[in-house]
């Protein structure tokens, strides 16, 4: 070969050389910024561990009180579901590949419990309690039943079967007062729905019960398991933010469904219901489906948007900061576009005051507009996204980034962190686009990393601590002050006032 | 080869470009351990989108392969066209991922997007144009005259 050919074959070589000169340093620029905002907000890459579930562990026994919307993914999210259930997830499978509720479900650990016991007063979804407590092969209509536990027709029946060691409660509202207090009174331990009480004398009483019967007790925010509550937690508490002044939470929704409008069920009538177990301690009322199976509409039955998804927003905000409960509350909102006959509004804006924290939470919500707002904490430093995914963005008038503003190192255009659960490594940086994607939930639901129902998670810590002592994360202390704060918003908005809450007295005046 | 010298150098500076390009993607993708094609392949749009959402992107061990193909192919096509080596192979390999590219996001009309481009773009955006290009490189191949296939293979033949 001559010296002409080999010199026309390595032109390129030079092109080579450029190249790995420029991605160096690339790379080393990447990495001085990186690096440099990792330090400066030192926030750790830990994640929660995924404790498996042993074989060894004592089997407990569990009471199911009510078998409507929630009660029905409670159970699921325990291990049993309705072998109906199944075949629909088994069809919509078949039917589209996204659709993975079957795949995840018999991922889901076993979580060595018995359902022992139902009650459900609508006859119809009593009998589906049966069959899934009796599904613990978690197989569709074709599959095989265990033996179907029993079913009683009152609450009171089932707390004295000595056979039941813990109860799952997801009735209406107005009964999870009247049904921890006796459940507890009977030495079960409790998983409660949320809200954790429907007046505020109850309240108190609930507290007391527990604390005197000394049973285990889960309030079900089942969003004390989000990875990216625990994260912004960390953040927050390392001061990333700096003073956190002010927080925002919101509620949007647009759909019948989501405004509560339930399906009523084809086999309901007064022969099938229960009506005066349903009443209880609300006022009167004739039959009525649409008060039945609708019953959050009316505050009879219900604690409104305040008790329904205002808690959930609280509880997040409370895991976070350690609100407790606030020192005032003020609403105000109407009914201005469900004019359906429910008596809770539709609309609702409540701002709760933290004067010994120097801030303010509002939360703002509507059953009528799909505007997604979410949840928004802002800090004289930095102000964070909630949702999914955590993202802060620096503020442009900081005092502790400034200098870093001022010399290109942070850029308040773009994230100067973000968290995505499922993801191992947890850059500090990342490009605007998977930021894009992460905002979206788009991002990493196929990869390796398991993706688990918090609602599972939830009941799971509440196993363990009926198993080993350990704590409930949203136990009684925590549904006290969730229900208290429900009950500031709530009462604001009925006398249209301020209300506040004397911490001495333990009282909303 | 009857090429003018500057038909030659220009063809040759735009094969170098393009594989600059693809090893600079490639290497990306590899130094990012969360990278995943996941995000693209589910913003899919068009009349292949169910083939990019369902097939690729809803299938974790397919999407496990779509990455290391992705990956390791931009690299290699990238090597092949600076150095100018297996011009061909590259050049093929280059034109059916860029149409993969293309055809999971084409701009056409009625189509939206999460991502929004970062240019103005109907029916031809740059990576049709890129795909374009590198056809051009395929039909005016340059590795058996300024390129490591000169070395392996030999000088081209200068047509009569």
């Amino acid at each position: 070969m001559e010296r002409r050919d080999l010199l026309k074959s390595l032109v390129s070589l030079p092109v080579v050389g450029a190249f790995g000169f420029e991605w160096f340093r690339k790379r080393n620029h990447e990495k001085y910024l990186t690096e440099n905002i990792r330090n400066e907000l030192n926030i750790s890459t830990d994640t929660p561990e995924y404790k498996p579930v042993s074989k060894d562990d004592k089997l407990i026994r569990i009471g199911l009180i009510g078998y409507g919307i929630r009660g029905k993914d409670l159970a699921k999210a325990a291990g049993f579901a309705h072998p109906t259930m199944i075949d629909e997830w088994k069809k919509g499978a078949l039917e589209n590949k996204d659709d993975d509720r079957y795949e995840h479900f018999l991922e889901q650990d076993s979580l060595n419990l018995q359902i022992a016991g139902v009650c459900d007063i609508f006859d119809t979804y009593g009998r589906m309690a049966q069959e899934a407590g009796a599904n613990a092969l978690r197989q569709g209509t074709d599959g095989k039943l265990n033996q179907l536990p029993k079913r009683y027709l009152t609450h009171q029946e089932l707390l004295a079967d000595p056979t039941i060691d813990a109860v799952i409660i997801a009735a209406p509202d107005h009964w999870h007062g009247p049904i921890s207090i006796a459940a507890a009174k009977a030495g079960k331990h409790i998983y409660c729905e949320k809200p954790m009480t429907w007046t505020v004398e109850e309240t108190y009483e609930v507290r007391k019960a527990i604390k005197e019967n000394n049973v285990v007790f889960q309030l079900g925010h089942q969003g004390r398991q989000n990875e990216s509550y625990l994260k912004a937690k960390e953040i927050i508490a390392k001061g990333v933010l700096g003073k956190v002044n002010l927080i925002e939470v919101t509620t949007n929704r647009n759909d019948p469904n989501g405004a509560w409008v339930y399906p009523i069920h084809p086999d309901a009538s007064p022969q099938t219901i229960d009506w005066n177990q349903f009443i209880g301690q609300a006022p009167p009322h004739e039959f009525s489906l649409e008060r039945f199976f609708r019953w959050r509409c009316w505050w009879d039955y219900s604690t409104g948007l305040s008790g329904d998804l205002l808690t959930h927003e609280y509880d997040a905000m409370n895991q976070i900061f350690g609100l407790g409960i606030p020192h005032s509350a003020a609403s105000s909102g109407g009914i201005y576009y469900f004019k359906d006959g429910r008596t809770v509004p539709d609309v609702l804006q409540t701002v709760f005051e933290y004067r010994d924290l120097d801030l303010s939470m509002v939360y703002s919500a509507t059953l009528a507009s799909n505007l997604s707002r979410g949840r928004k904490i802002m800090g004289h430093d930095a102000y964070m996204e909630l949702d999914n995914s955590v993202t802060v963005y620096a503020d442009r008038g900081s005092t502790r980034y400034k200098e870093k503003m001022d010399n290109g190192i942070i850029d308040p255009e773009l994230p100067i962190y973000t968290y995505t659960p499922g993801i191992k490594n947890v850059d500090a940086i990342t490009s605007p686009t998977s930021q894009y994607f992460a905002g979206r939930g788009l991002m990493y639901s196929y990869r390796s990393g398991r993706r688990i129902d918090t609602t599972h998670l939830h009941i799971r810590e509440w196993l363990d601590a009926i198993r080993f002592g350990t704590k409930t994360s949203c136990n009684i202390d925590v549904a006290f002050e969730e229900a208290m704060t429900a009950h500031m918003g709530t009462k604001a908005y009925k006398e249209n006032r301020h209300v506040y809450w004397d911490p001495v007295k333990e009282i909303i005046v | 080869m009857n090429y003018s010298f500057s038909q030659k150098f220009w063809l040759v500076a735009l094969r170098i470009a393009i594989g600059w390009h693809f090893l600079y993607e490639g290497l990306v993708k590899l130094a990012n351990a969360n990278w995943s094609s996941a995000g693209y392949l589910l913003d899919s749009e068009g009349f292949l989108k169910d083939f990019f959402v369902n097939t690729l992107a809803g299938n974790p061990n397919m999407l496990q392969v779509i990455d290391f193909i992705n990956i390791w192919g931009l690299i290699l096509i990238g090597i092949g066209l600076i150095l100018g080596t297996f011009e061909r192979i590259a050049c093929i390999s280059g034109i059916l991922l860029l149409a993969l590219y293309y055809l999971s996001h084409p701009p056409f009309v009625g189509l939206k997007y999460a991502v929004p481009s970062e240019g103005s773009y109907l029916v031809v955006n740059k990576i049709l144009i890129e795909m374009i290009a590198l056809a051009v490189v395929y039909v005016f191949p340059t590795n058996r005259e300024f390129g490591l296939d000169r070395f392996i293979f030999g000088p081209a033949k200068n047509k009569k």
